[in-house]
């Protein structure tokens, strides 16, 4: 049985800061950081969002837009690095606030950045196997950074929303493959408030060796090369990683350029490859055929080969993801401050 | 005393060699400088090893021992000694080494360096380098390895006409000669205009004028002039390995713009080996900073004090220069795996003098090295010799 995407959402919050506030407050030069990664602004989160807030506004776009049952969504899987209960499933609160009822599989993912495709994965083989007709798969994060961190200028928060199932899709997933191992480059203990990292050791031996084993592996199971793709997606940390990997990979500008959304909304985290295949899915046409592969520190890649269908002509797809990315509210630097709780009030 | 030859040399890759262990870093430069003497191994007499902090780096002391038995010498009980001078640690191993075979106590030896320091965080590495400074009177208050430079170059700033553009093209004259170096770090050549864009670490130092901090390591056997001579049909001479001390911290020396362990090192040198400095062809300074470079010039006698920046300004330093300085791309392009350092600027002389560097090659029959440890607290000169 095929599987594929029947619809998708995507969150983004209002607010915006931008590198040069930043960069200010912390006396670096934003020419350097922007220079350096790539990124000219972030999403910032108001006081009442996150993770779970995000995930089901995500949701209950994708749901609108295919008009689905929800009651026929068997099984719903967050993926985030923030969930708001160390215990408690963000799941859960997603299901209830899109009416599922009761009767579906439900489970948090946490992979770093790439739990959200994981997601999809799970759902792939629960739609395939015949134990449900629809999966949600949820991507998102309200990502933390210490202040005062490189990873400040980035890390972001936003999330898309991904229905699998076998009919009406308006994408088929071809294949899926995935690339895995032992890696500590980024990391959060429990307990924790704010991730590490291993400065440089996060981009050779961490993302472009996940992210391009993953790829390669794919294409050469379907036999495919580079040009054979309309366009291109990977994880984006920053907008340097995402446009270097592409060329050591063989893929040009063009095919990245609609789904390299972070440079203006940050790394959204466990949204971030998604919420750039969403911008694609926002203006692709019958026959495109896209690539899609997430990272996730620990590390992991996830690559998926996607067919675009004729169904994407008449699916709703508006408002799209650079619409909400420009749509956005800038913020000072206090402000970002008291939206992220980081003013200790007593 | 006993005439003392290089008669095989051996060097790993130098970078952030992420995927590699220590020991595995060690043994590739040990197994190539023991094949490149057409040795066994079984002929080594006794290992003497630079390190500088195993201890922090990778929480292991004890680190001769270790290197003997992954280089397969426990097994023939061979002695092997550490010894440590912060970044001079390499140098000082090549002196042991060379000591130990001028003495007549031993035929042939392997010196080694070897530093491992991408296990640990850009902080702590920072901190460890701040330990060959003197943490009471320097660390303690703030002082990094590079604020201490920076004060350096700032005195000489201001007391001679020396420029930040003078120090940017040191360091662009060390990446061309990186560039053609196939177990450099950084093979790129890169502008001045990049230099002085890149961002300060410690005002007037910019990120690339300071060396990045590298894993690797390298090993030169050495013997006497009569193993040498059956062994070998292309022996490098040391014809003097000296070495000397300073004050530990800057406030200490009547002029931080001097280097007064370079200059009574290098004096001894000379003298040793019966050279004057216009008599040297090669040489591979320690430049762990830009001014550092400017500094060595000075002080090991190539120009008057207060003058460096004038060798750099008119290209005699260069690889096409009448004094090629760092060949290897020195420390800023090469990398430094600090306590590797010191002895691979000996692989790199005896490359030179070899004729054996490749692209790099200059026309050269003696050649300099000069290791500093820290702000120049321990500085090691060697002389070497292919006749």
């Amino acid at each position: 049985m095929k599987s594929g995407i029947a619809s998708y959402g995507t969150y983004i919050p209002r607010f915006r800061i931008r590198v040069e506030e930043i960069a200010r407050v912390w006396g670096e030069n934003p020419q350097n950081v922007k220079g350096g990664l790539g990124v000219y602004q972030k999403s910032v989160p108001d006081l009442d969002e996150d993770t779970a807030t995000i995930s089901v506004e995500a949701a209950r776009e994708a749901i609108a837009r295919a008009g689905i049952n929800p009651l026929e969504i068997g099984a719903i899987f967050v993926g985030s690095e923030s969930h708001p209960y160390a215990v408690k499933p963000t799941a859960t609160v997603v299901g209830d606030a899109i009416g599922a009822g009761n009767n579906f599989h439900a489970a948090d993912f946490e992979f770093a950045c790439k739990a959200g495709t994981a997601g999809i994965q799970a759902c792939m083989g629960m739609v395939k196997s015949g134990m449900i007709k629809y999966g949600l798969a949820i991507g998102s994060d309200t990502s933390q950074s210490a202040p005062g961190d490189p990873l400040e200028y980035s890390a972001s928060a936003g999330g898309a929303a991904f229905i699998i199932g076998s009919d009406n899709l308006i994408a088929e997933i071809e294949a899926t493959s995935s690339f895995t191992s032992d890696t500590p480059d980024f990391w959060r203990r429990e307990g924790q408030p704010y991730p590490s990292h291993g400065g440089r050791f996060t981009g050779i031996p961490a993302y472009f060796r996940h992210v391009t084993s993953a790829a390669k592996e794919l294409m050469e199971n379907l036999g495919y090369r580079p040009s054979d793709f309309d366009y291109a997606v990977f994880h984006q940390p920053n907008g340097k990683f995402p446009v270097r990997v592409a060329r050591i990979l063989g893929f040009t500008d063009e095919q990245i350029k609609q789904g390299l959304v972070v440079r203006y909304v940050g790394n959204t985290y466990s949204g971030s490859s998604i919420l750039g295949l969403s911008a694609i899915l926002d203006v692709a046409k019958p026959g495109d055929r896209i690539l899609l592969v997430s990272f996730g520190s620990g590390a992991g890649s996830d690559a998926f080969s996607i067919v675009v269908t004729e169904n994407i002509e008449e699916f709703p797809r508006k408002p799209s993801v650079w619409d909400k990315i420009n749509s956005g509210v800038h913020v000072d630097y206090s402000t970002y401050l008291k939206l992220r709780k980081k003013i200790k009030l007593r | 005393m006993e005439r003392v030859a290089i008669i095989g040399v051996g060097q790993s890759e130098f970078g952030e060699l992420w995927d590699r262990g220590f020991r595995d870093i060690v043994l590739s430069a040990g197994v190539e400088a023991i094949e490149d003497a057409g040795l066994e191994g079984k002929e080594i007499e006794a290992m003497y090893v630079g390190n500088m902090s195993g201890g922090r780096y990778l929480d292991q002391e004890h680190i001769a021992a270790l290197i003997a038995d992954y280089s397969g010498l426990a097994e023939l009980n061979v002695p092997s000694t550490r010894v440590e001078g912060a970044d001079a640690s390499g140098g000082l191993a090549l002196r042991q080494a060379y000591l130990a075979v001028a003495s007549g106590v031993h035929d042939i030896v392997i010196a080694a360096g070897a530093e491992k320091v991408t296990d640990v965080g850009s902080e702590m590495t920072t901190d460890i380098m701040a330990s060959s400074a003197d943490r009471e009177w320097e660390g303690f208050v703030g002082a990094t390895l590079p604020a201490l430079y920076a004060l350096i170059a700032r005195m000489h700033f201001i007391r001679y006409d020396t420029t930040p553009e003078d120090l940017a093209m040191v360091s662009v004259k060390n990446h061309r000669n990186g560039a053609l170096n196939p177990k450099a770090q950084f093979r790129r050549e890169i502008k001045v205009e990049d230099v002085m864009r890149s961002p300060f670490v410690a005002d007037p130092l910019r990120l690339l004028d300071c060396a990045p901090l590298s894993d690797g390591a390298a090993a030169v056997i050495i013997a006497n002039e009569r193993v040498a001579r059956q062994l070998t049909d292309s022996p490098v001479y040391i014809t003097a390995c000296t070495q000397a001390s300073d004050y530990l911290a800057l406030q200490n020396r009547k002029d931080i713009t001097t280097m007064e362990a370079v200059r009574k090192a290098s004096e001894l040198a000379y003298k040793t080996a019966k050279m004057t400095p216009r008599d040297i062809d090669v040489v591979e300074v320690h430049d762990s900073f830009t001014i550092a470079e400017i500094l060595a010039y000075e002080d090991l006698g190539f120009v008057e004090k207060g003058k460096g920046a004038t060798l750099i300004r008119e290209g005699i330093t260069e690889l096409d220069g009448e004094l090629p300085v760092n060949t290897s791309g020195g420390l800023k392009s090469c990398g430094h795996a600090v306590g590797a350092t010191g002895i691979r600027q000996a692989v790199e002389i005896t490359y030179q003098l070899r004729g054996k560097a490749g692209k790099r090659q200059v026309d050269a029959e003696t050649g300099l090295s000069l290791n500093i440890g820290g702000t120049g607290a321990t500085a090691v000169v060697t002389i070497f010799e292919v006749r």
